[in-house]
């Protein structure tokens, strides 16, 4: 390959050609300041739009300064980062964002998490010249089930775009109309509930103003911990102690699970149990209607669809209810295990303990944002009182404990309590991309050889590769397994399948780069692709750790199923832990 | 937006797909299919832009974003006279502005609106070439030269009757 020489701030650089100077800037150890642009490099996704003009340099021999992140280098390109030309353009743009920017910082939900306001810091923004004289624009502000947009404080990164689209294809948001008046928004600028919006958060995740954020319910749940007629009962999915350490200053990647439940405990939740419960039951539904299907395959079956496809991404569901709506029943019909966990607690939970559905108040704690939307569908309800009230984000738990004084990092490490509480090492891996399929091969193997797995570790099925396939073994029958993550490689499996083109039994689809742990719920990662390795790197050690590695080893799901559910797929099953998809594209006008 | 629902004959639809196809429904030829389109159509209302996306296989989204970003582009259906006022230099320095507000006053509408009864619509455009007549107004092929707010009042009562 090329390579071009060049100098940057008096230091000599060599880097292949086509490398922007940013980069190249980047090889010497000098950190150009960025704002719009976005690099999660293990994702192939890079958001640089040359819009913002933070990150301008001067170029010797050129009368404009040129933005680093969008200008590729050239052989003996002399570059300053730093001349008080450059710092002082810098300034001058920062103070032109900030002059169309609500000053609100105190009370905005991104305060002290916001790449805008360290900008401001970092440039020693202050004042904001002629203030005084400038109109601001405004925009209305836009509220979904699991979204909020308040594009007055859109900065036109268009991060939300690139994910949005180049991502996720799922095209709800785009930069619409211009000057003053341009903002990102769904067409003909219809609220995001009436878009082909999957509420994966993807766009919040990546937000660096307080744009994009999700609808905050600390308050409801606040509100019912305060009330003493209610059982308050709290579950936690597999994601949330992975990440939530970060919030409190932890390195990422720290296991937190102990600190979690004394923190829950301590907020006054009646009952602390864990969606990973609900995980072990997803896998016993879902395995089993995985061998069921796959066996009725086999004995030539015609009616009988394969791949089955997993079920418990609420953004994913979303996704091919929307776009792909003419392949709704290839899905397993498995509620997910949130859901799962809701309906369980409010009927199996609730005759135990003598407390009535509605004196119950199932709550949440998610890595994700869709599932603030799952938990408010009518289908998960009985009579108007849902299977789970609200749900929470992993950020929203960060405040609440926050809130209550609590810090996290010096608290002693507590037990989940029983019977939900109980949980394999297969459940805690659905926190990451290819986890759920692997818990399913090893119970679902397990059931259908009638033997014990050597390992129960499938290596193959591990990774951050947007599409992944493996063969798996199942004495003599091999069973050929996809996984996605992300909805635009899930696109791409969708359509192979459409065509007839689909070899696999199985396809796991996670609607989040590296599956939940990377969720729209959780800590901000910043543009930094490490921390969602770190991350899934401690969701498999809490795997390993774990004494339990299979679903139908948890002694808690075998009894469940003895006292109260029969056997998977049962018709109680059916009724409480299995669900069906709609078809939801509208045409404009019909909304 | 236009919020008139209108339903499109599938002759329209048809329509509508050959011009995509013409273009092989490449996205980067969607400002040229936009343009047919508008020719044809005489605006790009959000049913009309429906059918480019699905064709396309582009979001609504950003078929929308192209629409709303060049001005060129309008999802308001012109009026069956459509009103032109040229505000370039020559005109604009001989009064185009006090011409254009009293055709705003007249028929009671904004620059880029089209009146309830779908009668008349109001625009600027730079330029007729015919500079010595400034301020040039047109009203759809016909040109009025020289004219004065006083004489607006005129004009308009010349296609109202």
């Amino acid at each position: 390959m090329d390579h071009i020489k060049l100098l940057i701030d008096g230091k000599t650089v060599e880097v292949p050609k086509g490398t922007t100077v940013y980069k190249a800037a980047k090889e010497v150890g000098i950190d150009i300041p960025v704002l719009c642009y976005m690099d999660l490099h293990d994702l192939n996704i890079e958001n640089k739009p040359g819009g913002c003009r933070i990150c301008s340099v001067e170029i010797e021999g050129r009368r404009n300064l040129a933005p680093s992140c969008s200008t590729n280098v050239s052989e003996g390109m002399v570059v300053k980062t730093n001349s008080m030309r450059v710092i002082n353009a810098r300034r001058t743009v920062m103070e032109l964002i900030l002059s169309d920017h609500p000053k609100e910082c105190l009370t905005c939900a991104k305060s002290g998490n916001c790449d805008l306001q360290d900008m401001a810091i970092k440039l020693g923004i202050r004042d904001i010249p002629g203030q005084e004289y400038a109109e601001m624009s405004t925009y209305r502000l836009d509220t979904s089930p699991s979204i909020i947009r308040e594009m007055d404080k859109c900065i036109m990164c268009r991060r939300c775009e690139t994910m949005c689209n180049d991502f996720q294809t799922v095209g709800a948001l785009n930069a619409v109309n211009r000057g003053f008046n341009a903002v990102v928004a769904p067409a003909f600028e219809m609220n995001l509930e009436h878009s082909p919006c999957t509420y994966c958060g993807q766009c919040v995740a990546v937000c660096p103003t307080g744009a994009l954020t999700e609808v905050d319910h600390t308050a409801n749940v606040i509100q019912a911990l305060s009330d003493p007629n209610k059982t308050v009962v709290v579950q936690t999915a597999p994601a949330v102690r992975a990440a939530l350490g970060e919030e409190f200053g932890m390195e990422p990647g720290t296991r937190v699970t102990g600190k979690m439940v004394s923190a829950l405990k301590n907020l006054g939740f009646d009952y602390v149990f864990d969606t990973d419960f609900a995980a072990d039951l997803t896998i016993m539904e879902e395995g089993t209607e995985l061998l069921d299907r796959l066996s009725r395959h086999l004995d030539g079956d015609k009616d009988v669809q394969l791949p089955i496809l997993t079920s418990c991404c609420p953004g994913w569901v979303n996704f091919f209810e929307y776009h792909f709506p003419e392949m709704k029943d290839i899905p397993s019909t498995a509620r997910s295990p949130q859901q799962m966990f809701g309906s369980i607690a409010k009927t199996y939970f609730a005759e135990k303990i003598g407390v009535k559905r509605e004196e119950m108040v199932v709550v949440s704690i998610m890595p994700c944002l869709a599932k603030k939307y799952e938990c408010q569908r009518d289908e998960f309800s009985v009579d108007g009182n849902p299977d789970v009230d609200f749900s929470i984000s992993t950020r929203e738990l960060a405040h609440l404990i926050k809130q209550a004084n609590l810090d996290l990092s010096t608290m002693t490490d507590s037990e989940f309590d029983s019977p939900l509480g109980e949980s394999s090492g297969a459940a805690v891996i659905f926190g990451a991309t290819g986890g759920v399929i692997e818990a399913a091969t090893r119970t679902a193997y397990e059931l259908q050889t009638g033997k014990t797995l050597e390992s129960v570790d499938f290596k193959q099925l591990r990774g951050l590769e947007g599409i992944r396939s493996a063969t798996v073994d199942f004495d003599g029958l091999e069973i050929k397994i996809g996984i996605a993550h992300g909805l635009g490689n899930a696109r791409k499996l969708l359509e192979e399948i459409k065509a007839g083109r689909s070899e696999f039994h199985a396809i796991e689809i996670m609607a989040c780069p590296g599956g939940c742990i990377g969720g729209g719920g959780q800590p901000l990662h910043h543009g930094n692709s490490d921390i969602l390795k770190a991350r899934t790197r401690a969701i498999y050690e809490e795997d390993e750790a774990k004494t339990l590695r299979k679903s139908h080893e948890n002694p808690y799901i075998i009894k469940l199923y003895e006292e109260f559910l029969d056997q998977p797929m049962s018709e109680k099953a059916h009724k409480l832990l299995h669900t069906h998809y709609f078809e939801r594209k509208r045409k404009v006008f019909e909304v | 937006m236009s919020t008139v629902k209108i339903e499109l004959r599938k002759d329209q639809i048809e329509k509508i797909h050959e011009f995509c196809d013409e273009f092989n429904n490449e996205h980067g030829e969607l400002i040229n299919v936009l343009h047919k389109t508008q020719q044809a159509f005489g605006y790009l209302p959000a049913e009309v832009q429906e059918v480019i996306a699905d064709k396309m296989r582009l979001p609504v989204a950003k078929v929308y974003g192209v629409v709303t970003f060049y001005s060129f582009f309008t999802m308001i259906p012109k009026g069956e006279f459509p009103v032109s006022i040229c505000t370039g230099t020559a005109c604009y320095v001989r009064g185009a502005e006090n011409v254009l507000s009293e055709f705003k006053k007249q028929l009671d509408i904004e620059v880029g609106e089209t009146s309830a009864d779908g009668r008349f619509s109001l625009s600027c455009l730079r330029c007729v070439g015919a500079c010595g007549l400034a301020p040039v107004v047109l009203v759809g092929e016909k040109t009025y030269g020289r004219v004065a707010p006083d004489d607006v009042k005129e004009i308009i009562e010349e296609y109202r009757s």
